[in-house]
This record gives structure tokens, sequence and C-alpha cells, in this order.
């Protein structure tokens, strides 16, 4: 279901379906969306914080407050306000297991 | 396609500013080199979407579609006729002498110029509110980029708190666009608004519709709040609790927040190019020194909202202005600036009347309680802000060693005016005694893989 999440799609609606795994899951986005966009239309967090017990979502959506970098199962983060969602991408909330 | 001219102009920014100040310089036959975050030129406020969005210019832009569609043909026109060289999706991390450190998609490389016009833009200027580090909470220009950029409402259930004409503004934006905006919460009085509007009235035809827009928020519209607590669960924001201006608690249940009191002028990358500053009592923030067109040190102009807080409009204007500071200083012909000066100097005018009308909430913060949470970065609490007061005195740059206020990955963008605000209080002296936050670079995150070279 693509409007499970925090976001409500209010237009723009009839995009090309773009699929990527989220915590393993396999989810559904559309073309265009940014990958925090693309979380937040199925989930209600981006990360949890490393300083406190409280999930984030992100908060300025223009690339300056840096609350929005999330994890990849490869391992390099992405800053998901400014990074488009692409098909097959494997994006997490968690850091991975082998992560140093 | 010509190549980019010397001496080698560069221009950091795409936004209004960043636009016009590049159209003089092509005009005048020379090619500027443009850096920019954006995926398109456009800037925040004329922001596009992704190619294959369809909403049209008058749908994403209302009565500002013309102003915006301008300069979208006028920067792309530019770009594809070969006249200036546009590096989108590329951040300037650093600034010295004569050199810019730039991210972008092939990673880290350098980049280096004569003359550098920033137009660095600005952001929204938050406040803290105990609670405010929970998911759902957003910046109000968050939520105007979600809708604009991305067609969604960034929850189910709205309510936007702050003060400042983006927060009605947003708040119709989003009734329009279909969203449940369940209150829009002004901490600016009526009284302290009327007393600003003597301000607004140097430009009625702009301070009018701002009154219509506020008229079609019927009863979600109270001014004269007090923000008291962010509620949140689990999983983020569940409510917001509040003072009417009769000082009746309230609570607004919702699952979305917005916030923010007017604008923060985004000021890394003149700090570290060597600009001086000076503390604006009425922005409540420190801004860069430049002369009136621009010129703010040998061979670096600054333009647009990451100068003054001005707007879309006076960033236009400041962009041509600067450009022609440019260009006298390269000894080239100059196109006539005593018109966009006046204007400049009107708009200068309306915008100190919004400052008052909509004014920076300093009692609320200096009360926060000690657990609030200033840093969203690092979690420093206005307490060990406080706490580094006491042990290190009122020095902005001691108390960030101290207690790490302003050291997270945001590097003080949004804690910044809040911690200065809490340690002068902690120790008696004015805001500007206390000094600003040193900039370090490099001002944006640098994963270090792009600095990496396979030898």
């Amino acid at each position: 279901m693509m409007t499970a999440g925090r976001i409500v799609r209010l237009a723009e609606r009839d995009r090309e379906e773009v699929q990527f795994l989220l915590d393993g899951e396999m989810r559904n986005a559309l073309d265009g969306d940014t990958v925090l966009t693309a979380m937040l239309a199925s989930g209600h967090a981006l990360r949890s914080s490393e300083f406190g017990p409280e999930p984030r979502a992100g908060f300025c959506l223009m690339g300056a407050c840096q609350d929005c970098w999330v994890w990849q199962d490869e391992g390099p983060r992405l800053r998901a306000c400014t990074t488009l969602v692409v098909e097959g991408m494997r994006l997490r909330t968690t850091p991975p297991e082998n992560w140093p | 396609m010509s190549e980019p001219s010397s001496p080698r102009i560069v221009i950091v920014g795409a936004g209004p500013a960043g636009i016009r100040a590049a159209a003089t310089l092509v005009e005048a036959g020379l090619h500027p080199v443009v850096i920019d975050e954006g995926h398109r030129a456009g800037g925040q406020i004329y922001r596009r979407p992704p190619a294959g969005f369809v909403r049209t210019p008058q749908q994403l832009y209302g009565s500002e579609a013309d102003k915006a569609l301008a300069l979208h043909l006028l920067f792309d026109r530019m770009a594809d006729e070969g006249r200036l060289t546009y590096c989108a999706r590329s951040s300037v991390i650093a600034v010295h002498e004569g050199r810019l450190h730039v991210l972008g998609e092939g990673g880290a490389e350098v980049v280096f110029y004569d003359r550098l016009i920033l137009a660095t833009g600005a952001s929204d200027r938050v406040a803290p509110i105990p609670g405010w580090q929970n998911a759902g909470v957003f910046s109000l220009g968050a939520a105007q980029i979600a809708l604009k950029a991305q067609g969604v409402a960034l929850g189910r259930r709205i309510v936007l708190i702050g003060s400042g004409p983006l927060l009605t503004l947003v708040g119709t934006q989003l009734l329009k666009a279909g969203a449940d905006v369940a209150a829009v919460l002004d901490t600016s009085s009526w009284r302290q608004q009327m007393r600003g509007f003597w301000g607004l009235a140097a430009r009625p035809i702009v301070a009018l519709p701002g009154l219509t827009l506020r008229a079609r928020l019927g009863r979600r519209y109270h001014a004269g709040v007090t923000p008291e607590r962010i509620d949140a669960d689990g999983q983020g924001v569940t409510g917001m609790r509040w003072r009417d201006a009769g000082g009746r608690e309230r609570v607004t249940p919702c699952d979305m927040i917005g916030i923010g009191w007017h604008l923060r002028a985004e000021t890394h990358l003149t700090d570290l190019a060597g600009c001086a500053f000076t503390y604006d009592e009425l922005w409540r923030q420190w801004l860069p020194k430049a002369d009136e067109m621009g010129r703010a040190r040998n061979g670096i102009y600054l333009a647009g909202d990451g100068a003054r807080l001005l707007g879309a409009d006076g960033a236009e204007i400041a962009g041509r202005v600067a450009a022609a500071a440019c260009l006298a200083d390269l000894g080239r012909p100059v196109p006539s600036v005593g018109a966009d000066l006046r204007r400049l100097a009107r708009l200068e005018r309306f915008a100190r009347g919004l400052a008052q009308a909509f004014p920076w909430p300093g009692a609320m913060v200096r009360a926060l309680p000690d657990d609030t949470i200033v840093c969203r970065c690092e979690n420093v609490t206005a307490g060990a802000v406080r706490e580094g007061t006491t042990l290190g005195g009122g020095e902005a740059n001691r108390v960030k060693s101290l207690s790490r206020v302003g050291m997270g990955r945001c590097q003080g963008r949004y804690c910044q005016l809040a911690a200065v605000e809490l340690v002068a209080a902690q120790a008696g002296c004015r805001p500007e005694d206390v000094g600003r936050f040193r900039g370090q670079a490099p001002v944006r995150p640098a994963p270090s893989g792009a600095f990496l070279r396979e030898g």
C-alpha cells in the first residue's frame, strides 16, 4: 500500500512506479520521488537518532540540516531529501550489521 | 559553446539572485561558472519538480508564476546556448584563496575563481520547542518544498507554528492542495503585527495579499500564541500543546508540525571567504557586511537572501547589482543600476517592517526548560548550553566546544541563534556580545570516499 506511511500524496500521482528495498522488504515509489518521499510514503521514519531514543524523518528538505542521511545495504549513506529514488535501491533505517 | 571567460567568475547558487547575476554577466559577454546544489536551476522559492511532473507554473508558484517561469527560461536558454557553465547537484564545501572545493556527482574537485559571487540564499530561522527532535517536525520551508517539488504533504493532520510571511503562505498552499491543516499558530501578536505594518505599508501591493491569504485560513489562524510542548510517541509527533493569546491551554492532535520564524541567511561560505559580519538588531542574526552593490571584500560579491533578507524580488535585483559591481571592478561597461538601488532601498524598508511584525521569539527561547533539546543533530540540551556558559563564560565558540552545541552535522545552522540567546541570558549579556560560531570547512558533510584517488 503506497500511502501507509507518514506522507500523503496530493498531486502528481500519475507517474511510473519504481521498486526499492526498505529494510529488506520490497516497496513501491514513484519515478521522481526523492528517497525521503519514497521511504516516508511507506514508513514513518528514515533512521533512528544516534543521540536519543526518537526516530527521525528529516527536517529541512533542502540539504541543509543533514537529518535525513540514510543507510544502504552496501554501506555508503545518502542524503534522502536531495537524492532521487532509483529502481532497485536497497535502503535501510538502521546501519548494516557488518558496518564497523 | 564558449569556455569560461578570463577572468573567471564563479557564482554559487542558482536561485533568483544567482540567475540574475549570471544573466547580467552573460549580457556583458562574459561566461560565468554557476555552481548549484539543485537538480535544476531555480533555487528554493522557485524550485522546480523533477522531470515528468505535470503541474503548471500557475499551480506551483501561484501569483509568482510569471517570475518563476521567466527565470527558469532565461537560465535554461543561457545554459543551452553554452553561454555559461552550469554545475548542478554540486556543493561548494570550502573556499580558500581563489579556490573552491566542490563536491559533485563525480567526487571532489577544485574550481578556481578570480571573482566570486555568493548567492547562497537562506533557510528557515527556527527556534527549539520542547519535543521538536521527534519525527514529524519539519521546517515550514520543508512543508512548502514537499508540496512544490514532490506533490506531497508531510503528514495527515498538520499544525504550523512560528511567525513570518511563510507561515500564512504555506498554510494556504497546503489547504488549497487538499491537506488537512488543523491550526496555523502565530507567535506574533496582532499588536506586534500592526506595529510592523507601517513598514509593510511601504509596499501595500504585497501587504494586502498577505492579509487575504490570512483570511483564507479562517479560524485555523491564531495570533499571539505561546508554544508549550510537542507530544510524541515511539513513531513520532502526536500533538501540539500551546497557549492562546488569552493564556488558555490548548492541545491540537496532529502527526506533522511545521515550524519557522522567518529566514536565516546562509553565510557559511561567506564566512570562509573572509567576509566581515555585523549583528543585525532587527533580524536578530549576524549578516555579512557589504556595500550597497554587494561588494564584501576584494573580488567577493554577495547577492540575495544570503546577504540581505529581502525575499525573491529583492534577490533578483541584488543579483543584477552584484554582477554590475563585478563588471565595474573589471573595468567593463556597466549597466545602469540607479533604479535597481532605489528598488532595493524600498524593499529594505518593507523587509524591516516584516522583521518587526514577525519577530524572533527571544523570550520564548530564554525560558526553555533545561531538558529541551537545542541542537537536533546531537541532542544537546538547553541545560547543557547553560552549564557550558557557567563553566566557560559567555562566548559562543567556548560554549560550543564545552557543550558540542553547533558541532553537529548541520554545523549550527539550526541551533546557533537559539544557543546564542541562551548563552546571553545565562551570562547576562546581549546576544551580539556572545559572538557567532566560526564557520568550518567542509560546510556540508563530505564522504571520505570522494577524496580517495586510485593510485
